[in-house]
C-alpha cells in the first residue's frame, strides 16, 4: 500500500534511526558531561574514596603489619571507646579540666588524644581566627610599604611545616630556648632560670598550640584580608554619614559582610588543625605523658611504629565524625546568608 | 533648613591641587546642581560638604556654621551615592533604619519615620526585601528613602541617576525634583548631564578642571553663557562654533569666517576691526536665507525625528547643526545658506575664550 502525505511528512521528519544513536549521544548533555567529570572523578576515587575506603575497612579488622588481618567488627571501637564513650569522653574532660579521677571504661590514651585534639583545635582556632582577623583589619588600612608587610605576613605559612616545626624545637628547647633567653633579658625571669617549654605538661600543649598559631594565622590573615577588600569603600562612607562610630562600622557592616567567608577559612582551619600531625610529630611526639597527643599523632603511633593497623585506623576512623560535625556547623550555620541569594523576584 | 556657603575653597591629594578656589551661595532650600565633565572635581567638591574629604583650604559653612571640622555625622546632611551604597546584608526597612537604630531613637519612632519615608517613595512592599532583590530604580529610591529618614538640613547627591537606563533616568529626575518639591530642603545634585542640570535645577554651577565657570539659573545659562566652555556645554545638541574675525563694513563690524562667511554684529558691541572671535550660534536659532548670504554650508546628513529636523553640514573646516522645525530635508551635498537670527547669536573672545559682552 502506498504511502500517504501525512505519512511521508512524518518520517521524513523523524530523525534517521540508524544514524541517531551516535548523533544523539554525542549531542546530549549529560552523557558528554558524564565523560568530562570521568578523569577528576576517577582521580578522587583512586586518591580520596579508596585510601579512606581501605582506612574504615581497616578498623573493622585486626590488620597487623605484615598480617591481613581478619574482620573482627566493632572490636577495635569497643576496645578503644569502652561500653559507655559519652561517660568517658564526659570523665576525661572533667579529669583534665578540674582534676578528677574519673576512672574511663575505654583506653586512656584514646581518650586522653581526644581531649588532647579538642583543646588544641579549640583554643588554637579561636587564637588564630582573633589574630587573624585583626590582621587582616591592619592590613586593610592605607599604610606606608603595605605590600612588603602583606609578603612579610604570608612567611610563616610559605616555610615548610617540618622546617618551622624544627625551628620551633630550638625556641622550646630546655637549655638554647631563645624565649627563655628574652625573658630572662627582659627581666621576667631569674637569669638562671630555665624553662622546660616542652617537658612540662602545661608548658608543652602551650608550646604546640603557639606553634600552630603562628603557622596558622596567615592563612587566615590573608583570605579574611581578600573578603574585607571585596566590601565596597562606599557603604562605609554611607556609614560614616548614617552616624556610624568605628566599632560600629565593623561591628554593623564589615563583621556580617564577612561572616561567608569567615565560615569558610574557620572551617578549613579547624579542619586542618583537627587533623594536625607534623609539627606534634616533631616537637614532642605526643609528650610528655602524652600530654600532646593527638588523634593524629597516636593513630600513626599504633599503626605505623605500633604495628597495630586496624587500631591505628580505627582512631584515624573516630576523626570523621568530629571533623563531619564541624564541616556541617559551618555549611548550615555560617556560610548561607539571605540577603546572599539572588532573585530579583520572589 | 539651611543654606550653604562654600568660600575660596581648595582641595590638593598630595602635591596635586584638584579644586582652585571655588565659591558658591546656596540658599535655604534651593535646589544647586554641579555639573561638568567629568574629572573636574564636583564629586571631591560634594565630598567636601560632605565630610568624607578633609577640605585644604577655604571654609564651607552649613546654616552659617563653619563645618571643616566637623565629623560626618555632625553636618546633618544626608548624602545619596552613584551605586547607591545599600547595605547588601539588610533588608530595605534595616537600611532606612540604620542610622536612626545607630542614635539609638524609640523603635516606635524609627518604625513610623520609616514608613513615612516609604510612603513618600512608594516602597512599602519592599520593605523586607534585601537591596539584591531590587531593579536599579527601586534601589535608586531606597537610597533616597534612607536620605529622607534622617530629615537632614542638606540633602546631596552625588550622581544618582547614571547607573540607570535612559528611560528610568528620565522618569527618576522628575521624582526626585517632585520629592524635592514635597520634603523641602536644601539640595546640591552632581551630575556630568547637562539635560538633567537644565531640567532639574533652580541654579547651576557649571565646573571645569577644579574651577568654577558660571553659575545661574538654566535659561540664564542657556541665553548668556559667560564663555566658550559654558556656551558649548550647556544645550543639545550642543551651540555651533564659527571661527573667524571682526571686520568693519560701514558704521558696523561683520564677523567673517575664512571661509567666506559674513554676519553683521550690530553696532552694540564695541569690537575692534582684526581681532581674532568665535561666533556661537544655537542650531534652533536658524533660519534658511537666500542663497550667497549668511553662513554657506555642505549638508552631511539630514535627521527628521518627527516633530524637527536636524540638519548636520560643514562649513569650511567646522560642524554646523541646525534644527528646524519646517520639514526641511535638504540631501546630503545641497549647499545651503543657513541665517541664524541676529538677536541670538554670541561672540567670544578666541584666545580668552570669554563673551564679548556689549
Ligand atoms: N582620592 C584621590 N586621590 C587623588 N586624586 C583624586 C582622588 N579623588 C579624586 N581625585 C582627582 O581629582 C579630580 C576630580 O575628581 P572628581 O571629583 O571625582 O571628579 P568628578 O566627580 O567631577 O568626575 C580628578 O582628576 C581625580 O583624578
Ligand atoms: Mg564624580
Amino acid at each position: 500500500m502506498a504511502e500517504t502525505p501525512l505519512e511521508t511528512a512524518r518520517r521524513a521528519a523523524a530523525p534517521d534511526d540508524a544514524a541517531s544513536a551516535w548523533t544523539r549521544l554525542q549531542s546530549n548533555r549529560n552523557w558528554l558531561g558524564f565523560w568530562f567529570m570521568l578523569p577528576a572523578a576517577a582521580f578522587l576515587i583512586l586518591f580520596l574514596a579508596y585510601p579512606l575506603g581501605l582506612g574504615v575497612w581497616l578498623s573493622f579488622t585486626d590488620a597487623k603489619v605484615g598480617s591481613e588481618g581478619e574482620w573482627i567488627g566493632l572490636e577495635n571501637y569497643e576496645w578503644l571507646l569502652g561500653v559507655a564513650p559519652v561517660s568517658d569522653f564526659l570523665g576525661i574532660i572533667a579529669n583534665e579540666l578540674f582534676g578528677t579521677e574519673f576512672e574511663l571504661e575505654g583506653d586512656t590514651t584514646f581518650w586522653l588524644s581526644v581531649f588532647n585534639t579538642l583543646l588544641y583545635t579549640v583554643v588554637a582556632s579561636a587564637i588564630k581566627f582573633a589574630i587573624g582577623l585583626y590582621l587582616a583589619l591592619l592590613l586593610n588600612r592605607h599604610m606606608p610599604f603595605k605590600a612588603i608587610i602583606r609578603a612579610v605576613v604570608l612567611i610563616p605559612f610559605i616555610v615548610p611545616t617540618v622546617l618551622s616545626a624544627i625551628a620551633f624545637w630550638w625556641i622550646f628547647d630546655t637549655q638554647f630556648s631563645i624565649l627563655t633567653w628574652m625573658l630572662q633579658g627582659l627581666g621576667a625571669i631569674a637569669e638562671d632560670h630555665q624553662i622546660n617549654w616542652l617537658g612540662d605538661e602545661t608548658m608543652a600543649r602551650a608550646s604546640v598550640i603557639f606553634a600552630n598559631i603562628w603557622r596558622g594565622v596567615p592563612f587566615i590573615a590573608i583570605t579574611l584580608l581578600a573578603g574585607l577588600q571585596t566590601v565596597s569603600a562606599s557603604l562605609y562612607e554611607a556609614a560614616v554619614i548614617d552616624g556610624a562610630t568605628r566599632w560600629q562600622m565593623f561591628r554593623y557592616i564589615t563583621y556580617p559582610l564577612l561572616t561567608p567567608i569567615i565560615a569558610v577559612v574557620m572551617t578549613f582551619s579547624v579542619l586542618f588543625t583537627f587533623t594536625d600531625f607534623q609539627l606534634i610529630w616533631v616537637l614532642t611526639r605526643g609528650g610528655p605523658f602524652n600530654a600532646t597527643h593527638l588523634m593524629a599523632t597516636l593513630s600513626y603511633q599504633r599503626a605505623i611504629l605500633g604495628g597495630y593497623l586496624g587500631e591505628g585506623a580505627a582512631i584515624s576512623t573516630a576523626m570523621i565524625p568530629f571533623l563531619l560535625a564541624a564541616i556541617m556547623f559551618s555549611w548550615f550555620g555560617l556560610q548561607r546568608r539571605k540577603w546572599q541569594h539572588g532573585g530579583r523576584d520572589d | 533648613m539651611a543654606s550653604v556657603t562654600i568660600e575660596n575653597v581648595r582641595k590638593a591629594f598630595g602635591e596635586t591641587e584638584v579644586i582652585h578656589g571655588v565659591d558658591i551661595a546656596i540658599a535655604d532650600g534651593e535646589f544647586v546642581v554641579l555639573v561638568g565633565p567629568s574629572g573636574c572635581g564636583k564629586s571631591t567638591l560634594l565630598r567636601m560638604i560632605a565630610g568624607l574629604e578633609s577640605i585644604t583650604a577655604g571654609e564651607v559653612k552649613i546654616a552659617e556654621r563653619v563645618v571643616n571640622r566637623l565629623p560626618a555625622k555632625a553636618r546633618d546632611i544626608a548624602m545619596v551615592f552613584q551605586n547607591y551604597a545599600l547595605y547588601p546584608h539588610m533588608t530595605v526597612f534595616e537600611n532606612m533604619a540604620f542610622s536612626m537604630r545607630l542614635r539609638k531613637a524609640p523603635a516606635a519612632e524609627v518604625e513610623s519615620r520609616v514608613r513615612e519615608a516609604a510612603g513618600i517613595l512608594g516602597l512599602q512592599p519592599l520593605l523586607q526585601r534585601f537591596p539584591r532583590q531590587l531593579s536599579g530604580g527601586q534601589r535608586q529610591r531606597v537610597a533616597m528613602g534612607r536620605a529622607i529618614v534622617r530629615d537632614p538640613q542638606v540633602f546631596l547627591f552625588d550622581e544618582p541617576l547614571s547607573n540607570l537606563d535612559a528611560k528610568l533616568r528620565v522618569a527618576m529626575r522628575t521624582e526626585i525634583k517632585a520629592l524635592h518639591q514635597r520634603v523641602g530642603g536644601t539640595t546640591i545634585y552632581v551630575t556630568h548631564d547637562q539635560i538633567e542640570a537644565m531640567t532639574m535645577a533652580d541654579k547651576i554651577v557649571v565646573m571645569q578642571g577644579g574651577n568654577v565657570e558660571q553659575i545661574g539659573a538654566p535659561l540664564e545659562l542657556y541665553d548668556a553663557p559667560d564663555n566658550l566652555f559654558v556656551a558649548g556645554f550647556i544645550g543639545s545638541p550642543a551651540m555651533n562654533f564659527l571661527r573667524g574675525r571682526v571686520e568693519a563694513d560701514g558704521a558696523g563690524t561683520v564677523f567673517a569666517s575664512a571661509d567666506g562667511a559674513r554676519l553683521p554684529l550690530g553696532e552694540r558691541r564695541g569690537l575692534e576691526a582684526g581681532r581674532e572671535v568665535v561666533l556661537g550660534f544655537r542650531p534652533e536659532h536658524i533660519a534658511l536665507g537666500p542663497d550667497g548670504t549668511g553662513i554657506g554650508v555642505e549638508v552631511v546628513v539630514t535627521e527628521p525625528t518627527g516633530s524637527e529636523v536636524q540638519v548636520v553640514a560643514r562649513h569650511g573646516g567646522d560642524e554646523v547643526v541646525a534644527v528646524f522645525r519646517e520639514r526641511h530635508q535638504p540631501a546630503p551635498g545641497t549647499r545651503l545658506s543657513l541665517a541664524p537670527d541676529p538677536a541670538q547669536i554670541h561672540v567670544f573672545d578666541a584666545e580668552t575664550g570669554r563673551t564679548l559682552r556689549a
